[in-house]
């Protein structure tokens, strides 16, 4: 994938502002008057790394934040402490990656112009702070220290299995709703 | 006071993993998500410690609940992990795919059993 690309993908530039910076790279070669709108464009993005924005992290911030809150509404709901199945961040997990799939197809197929600290927003830091890869290893150490190696198993198959198929369902009626037939993207990310 | 922990936590642990994705995309390059698999990674071995810390070393709720369910649970992710996996699959590149979630899940686990290990030997 191309720098243009990955700066698009996570800073969240829009195609012209790619373009520009791009270009205004390309004329500075040529040692040019872009010059000019290399220093407007340095200015206008004082952080250090290439495709940082501080607006974006900010979003990410935010929105795992409010995740994160409702992973924790829902352990505090549904306990399942000890030697119990992990039943709760299981199903956290399932449906984080069945919203991420209508989520990424949705923002893909009929707000592709949306404001774009959005999927930052939603994507990014909502559902993954909501979804926990870590207190799902976690849950299948538990269990494995508690002598239940058949529940570890089951909750570290049983995991993928369903998240998987969250996401693939999610992304899949999405399709089907908005485009009425599922195309697989073809793409890379 | 509970939630402003988990809050606190969250705050950081979110971005963190959102630098990662873009600090990995611009040093390797690629499409393979090795920003999500290293925050991933990072929680598992992170969580792990803090999970038997505070149980047996005496690390409190407190603790817990900034690092383990704010932290690591907004550093570590399923649905970003899962939908890298769905596009992987869905351009065919279906050994890369398996690769990414063989290496997430087994290391995840591993890891998980390293921290908890170093917190044996911590407390």
């Amino acid at each position: 994938m191309s720098f243009r690309r990955v700066l698009m993908r996570y800073s969240g530039l829009t195609v012209h502002r790619s373009r520009a910076l791009h270009e205004s790279a390309h004329s500075a070669q040529y040692g040019n008057v872009m010059l000019q709108k290399m220093a407007l464009h340095a200015h206008t993005h004082p952080d250090h790394h290439p495709g940082i924005q501080r607006s974006v992290v900010a979003a990410v911030a935010v929105g795992g934040a409010l995740g994160a809150c409702a992973r924790y509404g829902a352990e505090r709901l549904w306990p399942t402490g000890g030697t119990h199945f992990p039943w709760t961040i299981l199903l956290v997990n399932t449906v984080g990656c069945f919203l991420m799939g209508i989520l990424m197809v949705t923002l893909k197929l009929r707000f592709p112009d949306a404001p774009r600290l959005i999927s930052p927003m939603l994507g990014t830091g909502v559902l993954g702070g909501f979804t926990s890869f870590s207190h799902y290893t976690d849950g299948v150490r538990r269990l494995f220290e508690a002598g239940r190696p058949g529940y570890a198993t089951g909750n570290l198959l049983l995991t993928v299995v369903t998240c998987l198929a969250g996401v693939s369902a999610g992304a899949v009626l999405t399709h089907l709703v908005l485009r009425g037939g599922y195309r697989p993207q073809g793409g890379t990310r | 006071m509970t939630w402003l922990l988990v809050i606190a936590g969250a705050l950081v642990g979110a971005p963190v993993r959102y630098l990662l994705g873009v600090d990995a995309k611009y040093r390797l390059g690629g499409s393979f998500p090795w920003g999500t698999l290293a925050a991933n990674a990072a929680a598992c071995l992170v969580l792990g410690f803090v999970a038997r810390g505070a149980v047996d070393g005496g690390l409190g709720s407190n603790v817990h609940l900034l690092l383990a369910t704010g932290f690591c649970g907004a550093l570590s992710t399923w649905s970003t992990f899962s939908y890298e996996l769905l596009t992987l699959t869905s351009a065919r590149r279906l050994a890369v795919a398996a690769g990414y979630l063989v290496l997430s899940v087994g290391g995840g686990v591993g890891l998980s059993f390293a921290g908890a290990a170093v917190a044996d030997v911590v407390f």
